[in-house]
């Protein structure tokens, strides 16, 4: 079956099961230029034109009513809405394409692979990759993050070595390295947070010291706190150490160009940038992936198998072992190319300015307590707590509002422990949140306080 | 729903009954709902079989500390074979509120505790816990 192995590198990009005509179509080099699109129905892109009402009309759930009230979708943090186009991408890849990708040598195997290696061109130009080996598909951030301490921490992570996280991380950046650390003897160490829920960086260099890798998130999920990391990852890699992104709010909501950041791995997930939920990504500079032994053993993530072995295939597929989640990675590749059309600059700047709007209003309520820096440093996440009332009992009552917020510990229990508190309420934005949603939410707030006063 | 927070709830968790510690409980018991961060502990007095004094303390949302609240209450003067008999269903009829299915774990967290100090005192429970089949 391996009839193409004998092409040239950069263009025998999908596995060698296809015809040479179909490989050269469903994979070209990532260039610097404008994706293709799969739909026509996108945003306005200029920064100060940008739509945001129609941006939000793009939105079919946020027209529905919840509790007899309109929804005030304010979880984007948790998952973000999805747009028309995504939804129609899949239904479409579903209606009109369905079939295993990488196999059939009929056009609609052949057509399914080329949407889905198209979209990890597309994803790989979003984050301005140097080439789509570099993108691979996983489930979400935490099967990222897991891929990189199986594969790569279990080849180069022994008794002794260390690893650098923050006291901010969420579970998923946690609780992998934990569980390397109880199995190889790695030590964790944590950089510390200021009052402000800012990371603590004066004794970097210290820090640093003995540690050969250093992991931690772009944006806190719960603090908003928009980490300086070009600055941790050129102190990292001055001081002999990788360094991989928690990037699961970072490319959601802000410009993210690996290259220019010089970043070894990035992880995130597609749930959270308009995407469907069961695609994520692990970008890895290729040299490292290269090296790296494979993730899940199984179909497509070989070369030949044998009873006595086997030998993996060529990167990206190396790391995708069994059927992928093809009608989510096409959907995903809409997803970006909807965000690249507003512009990840405006979707940042958006959120800003909806973020100074709240904190303007919640710092000055009394019996509220904000959490995490001030709007300059942060994205579209506010942390909040009402005197004498459970976050809980906040979600609940207004919920009975239509208003949707996360209560809890976030998926940072550490970080709780850390602000001690049991739990926050948090509300967070998106390209599609307004000021009227804000409004509804402090009007809530003010209904928790009458009910709990 | 908002209506979760009728009177009588807000009161029971603004103002818990038997709210405080034993000095010399016969038993201790502690449990934790991670989902909201809800604690409780509980502190029991027996005597031949029958629960004499009981206090509870804790923090969390105002279902779970409510219906702590209210179960001490139910139970005090009780026997302990009695309580063995309690059900999810006794407990949410004390409350009095359709209770929601993301909020059910805060409401039941105080049956967990009771249902620890039974076992504790080495009382078998009649209904199965929840995730028991």
């Amino acid at each position: 079956m391996h009839t193409t192995t004998n092409l040239p590198e950069e263009t025998a990009l999908p596995p060698a099961r296809i015809s040479t005509a179909e490989i050269a179509a469903s994979d070209p080099p990532i260039v610097n230029k404008p994706a293709p699109l799969e739909m026509a129905s996108l945003p306005s892109k200029a920064a100060s034109s940008t739509d945001w009402e129609k941006v939000r009309a793009d939105f079919p759930i946020l027209s529905r009513i919840v509790h007899g009230k309109p929804l005030v979708y304010l979880d984007s943090t948790a998952t973000a809405q999805k747009p028309q186009v995504v939804l129609d991408t899949m239904e479409n890849y579903y209606r009109t394409t369905n079939a295993n990708i990488h196999r059939g040598v009929y056009e609609l195997s052949e057509v399914a692979t080329d949407r889905y290696e198209k979209a990890r061109a597309r994803i790989g130009n979003f984050i301005n990759a140097k080439s789509s080996r570099e993108i691979i598909y996983t489930r979400n951030t935490t099967e990222s993050i897991n891929l990189v301490t199986h594969t790569w921490g279990r080849a180069n992570l022994h008794e002794g070595d260390v690893v650098l996280l923050t006291k901010m991380e969420h579970h998923s950046n946690l609780v992998p390295w934990q569980m390397l650390a109880a199995e190889r003897g790695v030590k964790l160490r944590y950089l510390d947070l200021d009052p402000r829920g800012v990371l603590v960086l004066d004794d970097l260099e210290a820090k640093l010291q003995g540690v050969k890798l250093v992991s931690i998130t772009q944006m806190s999920n719960v603090l908003g706190t928009i980490n300086p990391v070009e600055e941790i990852i050129a102190a990292a890699h001055q001081a002999g150490a990788l360094v991989m992104l928690d990037a699961a709010q970072g490319v959601p909501h802000l410009p993210v160009d690996v290259q220019a950041l010089d970043v070894d791995f990035l992880a995130f997930s597609g749930h959270k940038m308009c995407g469907p939920t069961g695609i994520g990504i692990l970008y890895g500079k290729r040299h490292l992936l290269e090296e790296m032994p494979p993730f899940l053993g199984g179909g497509d993530m070989i070369n030949t198998v044998t009873l006595e072995g086997f030998t993996p295939n060529q990167l990206p597929w190396k790391f995708e072992a069994g059927t992928p989640a093809i009608a989510e990675a096409i959907g995903l590749g809409a997803a970006v190319d909807y965000l690249s059309a507003i512009g990840m600059d405006n979707v940042h700047s958006h959120e800003q300015k909806l973020t100074s709007y709240t904190i303007d209003i919640m710092a000055n309520m009394p019996g509220v307590t904000l959490y995490g820096p001030d709007a300059a440093h942060k994205g579209g996440v506010i942390s909040f707590a009402i005197e004498g009332t459970h976050p809980h009992d906040i979600a609940t009552i207004l919920d009975s509002e239509g208003i949707c917020i996360r209560a809890g510990h976030h998926c940072c229990q550490p970080l709780m422990q850390h602000l001690d508190v049991p739990a926050l309420a948090r509300a967070s934005f998106y390209i599609y949140t307004r000021k009227e949603d804000i409004d509804a939410l402090v009007e809530g707030i003010k209904k928790v306080q009458a009910i709990f006063g | 729903m908002d209506s979760i927070y009728k009177e009588e709830i807000l009161d029971h968790y603004k103002n818990p009954r038997n709210f405080g510690e034993l000095e010399k409980p016969d038993i201790h018991v502690e449990a934790n709902n991670p989902l909201c961060g809800d604690k409780l502990f509980m502190d029991l007095e027996v005597r031949d079989g029958i629960v004499q004094d009981v206090r509870f303390t804790g923090r969390g949302c105002a279902i779970s500390q409510a219906s702590a609240s209210m179960l001490t209450e139910e139970i005090a003067g009780k026997p302990l074979t009695e309580l063995a008999k309690m059900t999810r269903q006794d407990i949410l009829d004390n409350l009095g509120v359709e209770v929601s299915y993301a909020r059910m774990k805060c409401a039941l967290l105080s049956l967990g505790l009771l249902r620890l100090a039974l076992v504790e005192a080495g009382v078998s429970i009649a209904e199965q816990m929840e995730g028991e089949s």
